[in-house]
C-alpha cells in the first residue's frame, strides 16, 4: 500500500482512523491550492501588507566585531505578531477557509503559534480555540492575554506533563471529535503528512528571502546558517532553500540543564526513532517506548519530538544538529540585547548561543546567518524572575 | 480454530467484549479485574497496553494508563499479565496498543512475544491500513489476528481495504471522538454496521461510548456481532480499586447486566 509523505524512512500518517478522511481531504486541497494562482497571490498579498514581509536581513556590526565573523540576523522577530509563526498560520488559515472549515484549533507552547493563529482567526473572521499546557499558560501569561484579546479561547491542558506535547494530544482529541467542520492548524513541521511538508513550504519564504538578501548584500551565499530547533519549523523554513548548496546548516536544540542530566529537549541529539503525534521521527523516549518529559528554559522548544524532515537531514549528515544549554542561552539573550538592541526570543537565543560558543571556528570574512525566529518581549517577565538576574 | 473465530462461531447473540488497561491500578489487581470480567461471561478480553500519550482515548482511559505506568507497568509486565490470565482461561485476548510501543520493541519481536504469551489479536489505535504493511506481515507470521478500526468518516473504498486486511473482528467506532461513556448510540453508528456488512463477512463489533444495557440491546438490534465496553469498566476499577472485593463484585454485576441485555 501507499506510503504517504515520507522523508527517507521518516514521516507517514500514524493517526486514528477517524482522522484519515480529514488528512486525505487536506492533502488533496493543498495539492490543488499550492499551484492555484489566486491562492498564491492572496497569500503573497497577506505576507506583504499584513505580516510585513519581506523581513530585513540585519547586519550586526557590534556582535560581528566581538565574535570575529560577519553576523547577520534574519529578522523574523519583526513579522506581525513577533515571530515566524504567522508565515504558516496565514497559509493554513487561507487553506482552511478555502476548504469551507468553520473553526480553527491549534496547540501552542510558548504561545507564539497560538498568537499567530488568533491573529489569522481575527483577520479572517474564524473562531479560534488554542490548547496550551497549564505550565505554559503560567510562564507565558502575556501571550495568553494577547490571544484572548484577539478573541481566541485558550484552553489550559492539565493532562500529562501539561506542556506542548499534551496540548497537541488535546488538540488531536478535539479534532477527532469535531473533524467535519474543524481545521487543525498545526504550528510546526510535525504531525502526520501533509503537515510537515505544508508547514515547511509556508515557512520556506524565510530561506528564499535570506538567499536573495545575502546575495544582494554580499554577492555570495552564506558560509553558515543557524537556527533553533524545537519542532523545527523556523529551521526548516530557513534551511530548505539552502539544502542543495554548499552552505553549512546548524540546528540548535534545547540542551536545558545539559544532555547528561536528562533534563533537556534535545530530540535529535539524544533521541531515537519513534512515533508520536502521527509521524515517525526522532523521539525522546525510555527503554519501553514511553515518551519522556522534557525540559527547556524556552517553552517553545519544550517538545520530545521533532519534524521528520529534520530526522532525515540528521541521518544523511546534511545538517549538523547540536544543543545549547540554559545558562549559555541566557548569556546570548543578554548579549544580543546589549550589543545590538535586539531582544531575541529565548528559543532564537539558542541559535545565538551556538554562534557565541563556536565563534573561534569562523574567520573574519565568514558569513553567518542566524534565524532570529522571534522577539523576546514575551520572555522578559519570566527571565526577570530568575534568581540572580534582576538587579 | 483460532480463539477469536471460535468466540464468534455459531453465536445467536452478540459477543460481549470487555476492555481493561493491563496493569491498572497495579499488576495483581489488574489480573483480578480481568478474571472477574472473564468469569462473569466476557467473551473476548481486550487489554490496553499503557502508553504515555494515548491520543485516541478520553480522560477515563488516560487516567488508567497513568495509574498503570505510575505503578511500574512495562511491556514485559503486560506480557506477564497475559500469561497469568492464560493459566486460568482460554478466553480470546486482544491487545489495544499505540504504535510506538510496538515499533520501539521491534515489530516482529512484539508480535512473537505477544503470541508466545497467549495474545490472539492486536489493534494499534494509531495505525491506519495504509501504514500497516509491516505489522500486517508480522501478524500473519505469528498467527495474531490483525484488527482495525472503521469509523463514520471511513470511505467505502477504505472500508474495503481495511476489511481485506482484517481477521477476528472489525472494530466499528460508534462515535466521532475519543473513548468515553456516552448516553446513547447514534443512528449513524447503527448505519455503520449496515454499511460495513455489505463488504465483509468478518464479525463486526461496535465500541466507543457504550456503557449501558439499553445501548447494548440497541447495538444487537442493529445487527452487530459484538459490543465493546471499555471506559465503563475502567470507571468501576477506578472507583473501587482500594476495595478489591467490591471492585470484583461490581465488575461481575456489570458484565452480567450487559450480557443479559444482548
Amino acid at each position: 500500500m501507499q506510503n504517504s509523505g515520507r522523508f527517507g524512512k521518516y514521516g507517514g500518517q500514524y493517526v486514528s482512523e477517524t482522522l484519515m478522511s480529514a488528512l486525505v481531504e487536506l492533502e488533496t486541497a493543498y495539492a490543488t491550492l499550492r499551484k492555484d494562482r489566486r491562492f498564491v497571490h492572496d497569500l503573497a498579498a497577506f505576507q506583504k501588507d499584513y505580516a510585513g514581509r519581506a523581513t530585513p536581513l540585519t547586519f550586526c556590526p557590534n556582535a560581528s566585531r566581538e565574535l570575529g565573523c560577519k553576523i547577520y540576523l534574519k529578522r523574523e522577530d519583526l513579522v506581525h505578531g513577533g515571530s515566524h509563526k504567522l508565515n504558516n498560520t496565514l497559509g493554513q488559515a487561507l487553506l482552511a477557509r478555502h476548504m469551507g472549515k468553520k473553526r480553527l484549533i491549534a496547540e501552542t507552547g510558548a504561545g507564539q503559534h497560538g498568537v499567530a493563529t488568533a491573529i489569522v482567526g481575527a483577520a479572517l473572521g474564524m473562531p479560534v480555540e488554542v490548547y496550551m499546557g497549564e505550565v505554559d499558560t503560567k510562564r507565558q501569561a502575556l501571550n495568553v492575554f494577547r490571544m484572548e484579546l484577539m478573541g481566541a479561547k485558550v484552553i489550559p491542558v492539565t493532562s500529562g506533563t501539561r506542556t506542548l506535547k499534551d496540548a497537541i494530544n488535546e488538540a488531536l482529541r478535539d479534532w477527532v471529535t469535531n473533524v467535519r467542520d474543524t481545521y487543525y492548524l498545526i504550528g510546526s513541521v510535525v504531525g502526520p503528512h501533509p503537515y510537515p511538508l505544508m508547514v515547511r513550504d509556508f515557512q520556506s519564504v524565510i530561506g528564499r528571502e535570506t538567499r536573495r538578501q545575502v546575495m544582494k548584500r554580499e554577492g555570495r551565499l552564506p558560509d553558515t546558517v543557524v537556527a533553533c530547533v524545537g519542532g523545527g519549523s523556523n529551521a526548516m523554513g530557513i534551511f530548505y532553500p539552502f539544502v542543495k548548496d554548499n552552505v553549512e546548516l546548524v540546528g540548535v536544540e534545547a540542551g536545558g540543564e545539559g544532555i547528561e542530566t536528562g533534563n533537556h529537549s534535545a530530540t535529535l541529539c539524544a533521541g531515537e526513532a519513534g512515533v508520536l503525534h502521527g509521524t515517525l521521527s526522532y523521539l525522546l523516549q525510555d527503554g519501553d517506548g514511553q515518551v519522556l518529559p522534557t525540559h527547556s528554559i524556552s517553552a517553545g522548544l519544550d517538545y520530545p519530538g521533532v519534524g521528520p524532515e529534520h530526522a532525515m537531514l540528521k541521518d544523511s549528515g546534511r545538517v549538523n544538529y547540536t544543543a545549547a544549554n540554559d545558562p549559555d542561552v541566557l548569556s546570548a539573550f543578554r548579549f544580543l540585547s546589549e550589543k545590538e538592541g535586539i531582544i531575541p526570543a529565548l528559543e532564537s537565543a539558542h541559535a545565538v548561543a551556538w554562534v557565541m560558543k563556536n565563534a573561534g571556528r569562523f574567520d573574519r570574512d565568514d558569513i553567518v546567518v542566524i534565524n532570529l525566529s522571534g522577539r523576546g518581549d514575551k520572555d522578559v517577565a519570566e527571565i526577570a524572575g530568575l534568581p540572580g538576574v534582576g538587579s | 480454530m483460532r480463539r477469536i473465530d471460535a468466540a464468534f462461531a455459531g453465536r445467536k447473540r452478540p459477543a460481549f467484549i470487555g476492555f481493561t488497561v493491563a496493569g491498572d491500578p497495579d499488576r495483581d489487581t489488574s489480573i483480578r479485574a480481568a478474571m472477574a470480567l472473564i468469569e462473569a461471561g466476557t467473551d473476548i478480553l481486550e487489554l490496553g497496553v499503557p502508553f504515555s500519550d494515548p491520543v485516541a482515548d478520553g480522560p477515563t482511559i488516560q487516567k488508567a494508563d497513568e495509574r498503570a505506568l505510575a505503578a511500574g507497568a512495562t511491556v514485559d509486565m503486560v506480557f506477564e499479565i497475559v500469561r497469568e490470565i492464560r493459566k486460568r482461561s482460554e478466553v480470546p485476548i486482544v491487545f489495544l496498543a499505540y504504535y510506538n510501543m510496538v515499533y520501539h520493541r521491534g515489530i516482529d519481536r512484539f508480535y512473537r512475544e505477544a503470541r508466545e504469551a497467549g495474545v490472539d489479536g492486536i489493534l494499534i489505535a494509531d495505525m491506519p491500513v495504509e501504514e500497516s504493511d509491516e505489522v500486517y506481515k508480522a501478524a500473519l507470521r505469528h498467527y495474531i489476528d490483525p484488527i482495525f478500526l472503521i469509523t463514520q468518516t471511513t470511505s467505502s473504498e477504505r472500508i474495503q481495504k481495511i476489511a481485506a486486511r482484517s481477521r477476528g473482528y472489525l472494530y466499528l467506532v460508534a462515535v466521532l471522538g475519543v473513548t468515553g461513556v456516552r448516553d446513547t448510540v447514534s443512528a449513524e453508528a447503527l448505519d455503520l454496521v449496515k454499511r460495513v456488512r455489505k463488504f465483509t463477512e468478518v464479525p463486526l463489533a461496535l465500541g466507543f461510548g457504550i456503557s449501558k444495557p439499553a445501548q447494548a440491546t440497541t447495538c444487537a438490534g442493529a445487527g452487530a456481532d459484538g459490543v465493546i465496553v471499555g471506559s465503563a469498566i475502567v470507571d468501576i476499577i477506578e472507583k473501587n480499586f482500594k476495595d478489591p472485593d467490591k471492585m470484583d463484585q461490581d465488575l461481575r454485576t456489570f458484565v452480567a447486566s450487559m450480557k443479559k441485555a444482548l
